[in-house]
């Protein structure tokens, strides 16, 4: 139970305050002690990525999941992540290539474990095309482990503005190109564990993550108001933890409406995001409103975050969550009269939407017209992850030379901390914040 | 097309073709593709590694491969961050610098970079710039079918740039070439692994490298040519290790790097330009062409670190290569930041440790200039092998 003072000095002691944070700590214990169990009993999972992580077919398979870049992302965020690294390193990968493929290739090197119990074998591996390194990583578990691989190779975007829709000639073949894969998809997962499909669970588990992705949408929606209810840097990444881990459940749907609730709640009453300060749960200053596209570098997940809400900065919109989500932020409807040919369309929409997101733009934070009234953009790039970190600089050039937002350009990793260099980025978030400060300055002098 | 004719090699000794051909391959300003354009030619540029060139010809576009080149990076490079391979930035900086000029450009989700190119290039220059999805999952029954649709959706593009309307019979016409230009460069490695000692790495590479922005024919024609002044070059056998060079197939060792390696041993196979020469057989040219173009790139083709197939191992090709070569030892090598390359040399060293094929693992830069150290370390890893 929070007990935190409103802008207006109430003190306010609901249940729902508070709420969404303790039941995702919760499930997230549970995620992972789940995990372990599995391997303690010699279980074999699917091993999945978050973006087109297909959970809505493989829940219909009774497999364990694991999400590899969630538990690598853990040794980060718990400071184990560099002797993970190294190890890697000693079997032969370059310090050049992603850190999560290094982090897990070490956790597996050592049986599966991580900083949070076990993860089971892999009995299955399911890639998509969301990241190149997703197919290096998948063949690596087939070579380490003997697991077979699906694909799923979901069309992207061919240029900016340039999305097939539903209904026209290449929406028709991509679609085509989709279903078939999904078939195939399941044709393996029988193989695998010996089951029959299950087509009206595989309905069921459609419309749990319609609910979720209904929710989802909506809360990040919320933070177009002010106050903000929460941070998309430090709250959201809980948030999107629950939104892979439990996708296409019932857990994760009810978890997403009454997270709603608890959001919709503090909107309406005033009561903004909060920060912990000396144990406490403390409002946090909301002085200028950022938008942040890229990458979170968890090595210094709380100490990044300080480098912004120090000078009063919140970011209310994040291009990660919708990415890292793999889509279903975008509140995509299952059609479950049709679920197989839905499934295939919500796929290629919503794997397709986190690329357009990457690769060209996201109207949502980078244009001057965006919902959530933006004070700046934080552009982050890592050496992790090239898919979202090479255009970053182009973009920020185009915006700053199109008289866009304030911008201000990082780059670190996100789990390697050899490459987070602190002072040098908060010297130049420092140097960000002097220059808005400046330009409110001048705005209110007209 | 429009055919502004490569002649300046004709008469020509084999080592001045070779020298003509590289200063071409190495003059960033691209004058041939400038002498096309001015003479009305439209010029379609496709970054690394595959692209089907057929259908760019069959519309009367110039197809140009955009694969980096001697640049100082000055003007790209507020346009990306670090932690990225230079032939990204090269790229682009010769672009920006006006070197080369497009009417229509192409990328590929073949790495993490390369798929960021559509945008970075759409927000700088004003024709279209795209990806071209070339499917990573070779191993579905809808491939086929899919990818021949998505070059259907190209050509389409290409139409719109100002190319002619992509009809059967031109396509045919096309692949006719192609396929005799395949043919040619058969031969060529051919003799590379038949008689190495009558022709070097970077020699291979000045020849093949021209297939990237000369129009087809006249490639054609200078293979043709050059050719049989290669299998008659008296040049004497020599005793030296036989090495295959794996690690080349985007951004280009630079060809003093392989002009160093060829001193100490025969490289006798290598996936440099592997995109040049990805469909391994003839496409068929009777049914429906762009069909069959699709096809022989799921069915009949090579292997490289930015194509994912189940039924292709990699480290299973590259053994294959190995052996079809006769090769006693590997180069894996991999451009500096490339993760592709990178993450491959892991897989292929436990393959060759497992096979107990001596290898060197080494990094490059298209633009380095000090190629002292990989000679030692070559020539220490030869003697190395031989001594053992």
């Amino acid at each position: 139970m929070a007990t935190v003072s409103t802008p207006a000095g109430i003190d306010l002691t609901e249940d729902i305050v508070g709420r969404g944070a303790r039941e995702s700590a919760r499930l997230t214990r549970k995620w992972f002690s789940q995990l372990t169990e599995a391997a303690r009993h010699g279980h074999k999972a699917a091993y999945v990525f978050v973006m087109g992580n297909m959970n809505e077919v493989l829940r219909c398979f009774d497999m364990p999941i694991v999400f590899p870049e969630i538990t690598a992302l853990q040794t980060a965020v718990r400071g184990t992540s560099e002797e993970y690294l190294r190890e890697s390193e000693d079997y032969g990968y370059s310090p050049d290539i992603c850190g999560y493929l290094k982090a897990d290739i070490a956790m597996q090197l050592r049986g599966g474990e991580h900083p949070m119990g076990l993860i089971p074998k892999a009995g299955l591996v399911v890639t998509t095309n969301a990241c190149n390194t997703y197919f290096k990583w998948a063949e690596i578990w087939e070579r380490l482990q003997g697991a077979p691989i699906v694909t799923v190779d979901v069309p992207n975007a061919r240029a900016a503005g340039c999305e097939s829709q539903p209904g026209n000639l290449d929406f028709k073949y991509e679609h085509a190109y989709v279903v078939a894969q999904v078939k195939e998809l399941i044709a393996a997962c029988e193989r695998v564990t010996g089951r029959k499909f299950d087509i009206d669970r595989f309905r069921q588990n459609l419309a749990w993550a319609n609910e979720m992705s209904h929710y989802w949408k909506k809360l990040l929606l919320l933070n177009a108001r002010k106050p903000a209810v929460f941070s998309a840097l430090t709250d959201g990444l809980a948030y999107l933890g629950m939104a892979n881990c439990y996708r296409a459940t019932e857990e994760g749907a009810k978890y997403f409406k009454e997270l709603y609730e608890e959001m919709e709640y503090r909107s309406n009453h005033g009561i903004g995001a909060f920060t912990r300060k000396d144990g406490k749960d403390v409002p946090l200053e909301q002085r200028f409103r950022l938008g942040f596209i890229g990458v979170p570098c968890y090595p210094i997940f709380r100490g990044f975050n300080e480098f912004f809400s120090d000078w009063g900065g919140i970011f209310v919109s994040s291009s990660y969550l919708k990415f890292a989500s793999g889509g279903t932020a975008l509140g995509f409807e299952f059609d479950l009269a049709d679920p197989i040919e839905s499934f295939a369309e919500g796929t290629l929409l919503t794997v397709r939407a986190t690329q357009t997101g990457i690769l060209f733009d996201i109207p949502d934070i980078e244009s001057p017209e965006s919902i959530f009234k933006l004070d700046g953009i934080v552009y982050h790039g890592v050496k992790s992850c090239r898919t979202a970190s090479a255009g970053l600089a182009d973009r920020r050039f185009h915006l700053a030379e199109n008289g866009g937002l304030p911008t201000l350009l990082l780059e670190s990793d996100i789990v390697d901390p050899r490459a987070v260099s602190k002072a040098q980025m908060k010297n130049r978030a420092d140097a960000f914040f002097e220059g808005l400060i400046a330009r409110q300055q001048r705005a209110s002098a007209r | 097309m429009t055919a502004i004719p490569f002649t300046s090699w004709q008469g020509k000794s084999l080592n001045e073709i070779f020298a003509l051909c590289r200063e071409l391959q190495e003059d960033p300003t691209y004058p041939t593709v400038k002498a096309w354009r001015a003479a009305g030619g439209k010029v379609l540029g496709h970054f690394q590694v595959y692209f089907p060139e057929e259908i760019a010809y069959a519309c009367g576009m110039l197809p140009v491969r955009i694969r980096g080149g001697q640049a100082d990076g000055v003007e790209a490079s507020q346009h990306f961050g670090s932690y990225l391979c230079s032939i990204l930035k090269t790229s682009l900086d010769l672009a920006l610098c006006k070197h080369i000029e497009l009417d229509l450009f192409v990328t590929h989700p073949i790495c993490d970079g390369a798929r960021n190119l559509a945008g970075i290039w759409g927000r700088n220059f004003p024709y279209k710039s795209q990806v071209l999805h070339l499917p990573q999952n070779p191993n579905s029954a809808g491939t086929v079918s899919f990818l021949r649709a998505e070059y259907r959706r190209l050509a389409g593009d290409i139409e719109a740039a100002g190319g002619r309307p992509l009809t059967d019979e031109a396509l045919k016409r096309s692949l006719a070439l192609y396929n005799r230009s395949r043919t040619l460069m058969r031969e060529l490695y051919r003799i590379r692994r038949d008689e190495p000692w009558k022709l070097a790495a970077d020699e291979s590479l000045a020849l093949v490298g021209m297939a990237g922005f000369l129009p087809r024919e006249e490639f054609n024609r200078l293979l043709e040519a050059v050719l049989p002044m290669i299998a008659g070059r008296p040049a004497r056998e020599q005793d030296k290790m036989r090495v295959v060079f794996e690690g080349g197939f985007c951004e280009l060792p630079p060809f003093d790097l392989l002009q160093a390696v060829s001193r100490s041993c025969f490289v006798v196979d290598d996936d440099v330009y592997i995109g040049l020469r990805w469909l391994t057989e003839d496409v068929d040219i009777e049914g429906d062409p762009l069909a069959n173009l699709a096809a022989a790139y799921i069915e009949k083709s090579s292997y490289s670190p930015v194509q994912h197939d189940n039924d292709k191992p990699r480290e299973k090709m590259l053994l294959k290569r190995l052996r079809a070569a006769r090769g006693e030892a590997v180069i894996l090598a991999a451009a500096k930041m490339c993760e592709p390359g990178l993450d491959e040399q892991v897989a292929y060293s436990k393959e060759l440790d497992r096979e107990g094929v001596p290898y060197f693992v080494s990094e490059f830069e298209e633009n380095q200039t000090t190629f002292d150290d990989i000679s030692i370390q070559m020539e220490t890893f030869l003697e190395n092998v031989m001594f053992n």
